[in-house]
């Protein structure tokens, strides 16, 4: 077991390693200059020299990788060139926003489609799961900006319930930041809920055709009982598999969502920072990003690890 | 029983006077923007969004501009120009403090000044102070300014944005928490949502309206539209999507307000190019667009057809569009005389507005009825500075001038259409140096007809910036003499 924590550990140094080097080298090939950018069309060459010096553009660029690398180890992320604050209170401040909006929206996600799932399972076949896998397969398909832009013609301009988007802060109160982002959660939650549902029905199909489950229907279970007692257990981890990964897309993946309801959210930040060539800011969010997701796979790898000894001895 | 009936009639009392309240005339203002600022120092950027939400609000310069483009008198109220035209005495208004409670005097202007043309100065509009020679505190009150040559135009340069005055003790963190001397006080700013902004009980001019402004940033054109229908915004300068306005106009809940800008829309050409550089061609290409189709393809019939480079509404236009006609059939013969009677390929390189990029896909198709075929490519900004602006490796492109009273580009023989014609230059110095109303003006016409006459550029139209507007607020800027967002004048209605 710890001789396999430790070479996955190996694996994950290097495709950190690796994916720094990506990243840093593509958004360095990238054309157009920060300090250009923010000088506009009417500056003097020697003001753009003044202020790529500011920026401490002018070293070369293994130099500054080093720095890029050495300031990220030691929590030092930098300064952003446009908004000249830290990037990690730039970053602080929008995961605040992109977190709770994935929680959400995985929540309502799951919420639906668990349910959903289990009753289009427990009747195949029947009108409930045709009526269910059409509702659904219409939910997959549908893009959710534009389910997004009907959430807010309706609940904001028509019915005025909802605003049509911002983010009032959390220092404004609980229940206002929630409010400001149901409609988001929602928009983002139908497809996903969609998928999950889809999912969750064929897992535990699969299961339902299982030696064991069928031992327990022999045994007496009713088909709902077998499901409730067996099948659902095991049908989970393909379920928890997919959970993980939307988990994923949700953090960095909202950027559309984030557009309609002019959220300041982790996906806009990036897609400002490319725009604005605040390459300090993309660099340090993307790196961050990758970060997360690999250490989000190498800790399920560990616990696929622990709970099925089979892995452990393939090693 | 008795007790339920005092409680209702409480209850109603409460609601009938919050009732009441709320036709009290609103002193809060939400307004829209589609680009934020980068940060919020205008005299260390060139981005227009930080002037649109700190001009007049929260810095203030010696002078300013008014809603109609005239310059008043601001931090100083009067000046002295000397007989030779090279000393310039400004009196400021006394009683004057900084959002800090530090005194604005003398020695701050002389401090801004000499910042803004330093050495290391990161200031986008360095030209404007390149003129000064010294600046000179003669008492609290009163500074003298020496230039080193004549310049008509520099209490005009001290109205812009970028020569507002700052103080030395708050400088440094001005980009994320700007101190001035205007009406407002800054007090928030949510990266990414918005801008607060809270009156200043102090101010030394006249009072304002207004208690407090917030600048809400939404970049999607279909959620400034939802936004303002919703009631989220209660003004939207520089509407972003203008194919609703119309629905906009019909709602008596709004006002939409077509104003002029100080942006001419031009298709900037290389004047180097292989191409270009023949006259015979440029006039083809000049006589090959149909501004009026432009116009309302791209901009949904809002902008003035130009001739030149300057704006319709300034008194010294002179209107040179039948100089540039729509005609094709001439335009193909000039073709054929300059030796392409078949046309010849060039690239159009367009950056990320859409006047630019809706306005060059009818710009390609007007040129191929022609023979010329250009190639419309797509950039973003930054790679746009690069390529065209920078490296000047483009034959077409289309951008919008947006900074006020800016012919003297043509003087410019390295800037990005790299025109070079010597006469222009000399009556360019000449100007700069000419302090007479009169005489003024007259060289402005005549700089007009020189680059018209020479086709430097192909000239579209003056950008039109519509806002819309909750029906009750009066006093918003209707043109955009410069960029500002300037709330000094601004009130609700009951």
């Amino acid at each position: 077991m710890l001789h396999f924590a430790f070479t996955r550990l190996i694996s994950l140094s290097l495709s950190l390693i690796a994916a720094s080097v990506v990243i840093f080298s593509v958004i360095e090939i990238i054309p157009g200059d920060p300090a250009s950018f923010m000088l506009g069309i009417n500056a003097q060459p020697d003001t753009i020299a003044a202020l790529r010096d500011q920026l401490g553009l002018n070293g070369s660029i293994i130099s500054r990788y080093f720095n890029w690398i050495s300031g990220m180890l030691t929590g030092d992320f930098g300064i952003s060139y446009t908004y000249r604050v830290p990037v990690s209170e730039l970053i602080m401040a929008r995961v605040w926003i992109s977190l709770p909006l994935a929680i959400y929206a995985l929540a309502i996600s799951t919420l639906i489609a668990f349910p959903v799932g289990l009753i289009a399972a427990a009747n195949r076949g029947r009108p409930v799961d045709l009526t269910i896998m059409g509702t659904t397969q219409l939910g997959v398909a549908i893009p959710n900006f534009w389910f997004a832009m009907i959430l807010v013609l309706i609940f904001a301009i028509n019915l005025r319930w909802f605003s049509a988007g911002g983010f009032p802060g959390w220092d404004q109160g609980f229940l206002l930041s929630i409010k400001s982002l149901t409609l988001p959660a929602i928009a983002l939650a139908l497809p996903q809920a969609s998928i999950l549902a889809r999912i969750m029905r064929s897992s535990i199909l699969d299961t339902l055709d299982q030696d064991y489950v069928r031992t327990a229907r022999a045994k007496g279970l009713t088909r709902s009982q077998a499901i409730w007692r067996h099948a659902l257990k095991n049908a989970m981890i393909p379920v928890l598999t997919i959970i993980g990964m939307q988990f994923s897309f949700l953090m960095a993946g909202a950027i559309i969502i984030e557009n309609v309801f002019f959220l300041p959210g982790l996906g806009r930040l990036i897609f400002q920072g490319i725009t604005q060539r605040d390459l300090i800011v993309v660099e340090s969010v993307v790196m961050l990003l990758v970060f997360a997701v690999i250490t989000v796979t190498f800790i399920v790898d560990i616990t696929y690890a622990a709970v099925d000894p089979r892995l452990r001895r393939k090693q | 029983m008795n007790f339920y009936l005092k409680k209702i009639a409480a209850t109603s009392a409460i609601l009938l006077s919050t009732a009441m309240l709320s036709h009290a005339a609103q002193t809060d203002i939400t307004i829209g923007m589609q680009l934020e600022p980068p940060n919020l120092d205008p005299t260390g950027g060139a981005a227009g969004a930080i002037d649109q939400v700190v001009y007049a609000n929260i810095f203030e310069g010696l002078t300013r501009y008014q809603a109609d483009g005239s310059i008043a008198p601001a931090l100083a109220k009067s000046w002295d120009i000397s007989s030779d035209g090279l000393t310039y005495t400004f009196h400021l208004n006394e009683g004057v403090k900084f959002h800090d409670g530090t005194a604005m005097d003398a020695e701050d202007v002389k401090f801004s000044l000499d910042r803004a043309r330093s050495e290391d100065s990161t200031n986008a509009q360095k030209a404007l102070f390149a003129g000064i020679a010294s600046v000179d505190v003669v008492d609290a009150s009163t500074v003298k300014v020496t230039l080193s040559s004549p310049n008509g135009g520099f209490i005009t340069n001290m109205a812009w944005g970028d020569a507002v005055i700052v103080a030395p003790e708050s400088i440094a963190n001005a980009a994320t928490s700007p101190i001035g001397t205007g009406p407002f006080v800054f007090s928030n700013w949510v990266q990414g949502d918005r801008i607060e902004m809270s009156k200043n009980d102090n101010y030394w001019g006249a009072p304002i309206a207004l208690k407090k402004a917030t600048f809400k940033f939404i970049s999607d054109p279909t959620a400034a539209f939802a936004a303002m229908m919703a009631g989220d915004l209660d003004a939207f300068p520089g509407y972003p999507a203008p194919e609703t306005l119309p629905q906009f106009a019909a709602d008596p809940r709004f006002t939409v307000i077509g104003g002029n800008t100080e942006g001419e829309t031009i298709l900037s050409t290389n004047n180097k190019d292989e191409h270009f550089s023949n006259l015979k061609v440029r006039k083809a290409l000049a006589h090959a667009i149909n501004r009026q189709e432009i116009i309302d393809g791209a901009m949904f019939g809002y902008g003035k057809p130009i001739g030149t480079h300057f704006a319709p509404h300034h008194p010294d236009y002179v209107d040179l569009t039948a100089n540039s006609n729509y005609d094709p059939e001439l335009s193909k013969k000039l073709l054929a005389e300059a030796g392409y009677p078949n046309g010849f390929d060039t690239t159009l390189k367009l950056p990320p507005p859409s006047y630019a990029r809706r306005g060059g896909e009818i710009i390609a198709a007007q040129l191929r009825a022609v023979g010329i075929n250009a190639e419309i490519s797509n950039l973003e900004w930054a790679d746009w500075l690069k390529q065209v602006f920078k490296g000047k490796d483009y034959g077409l492109t289309i951008v919008s001038h947006t900074e006020p009273m800016d012919i003297g580009i043509y003087a410019r023989p390295a800037y990005y259409f790299q025109y070079d014609n010597p006469d222009f230059q000399q009556l360019m110095k000449d100007l700069t140096a000419e302090s007479d109303p009169a005489a003024r003006s007259n060289m402005l016409k005549k700089a007009q007809r020189i680059i018209s006459d020479d086709y430097v550029n192909g000239y579209l139209f003056q950008l039109a910036r519509t806002s819309v507007i909750n029906s009750k607020i009066n006093g918003m800027w209707e043109n955009s003499p410069t960029q500002a967002t300037d709330l000094t004048g601004v009130s609700w209605s009951d």
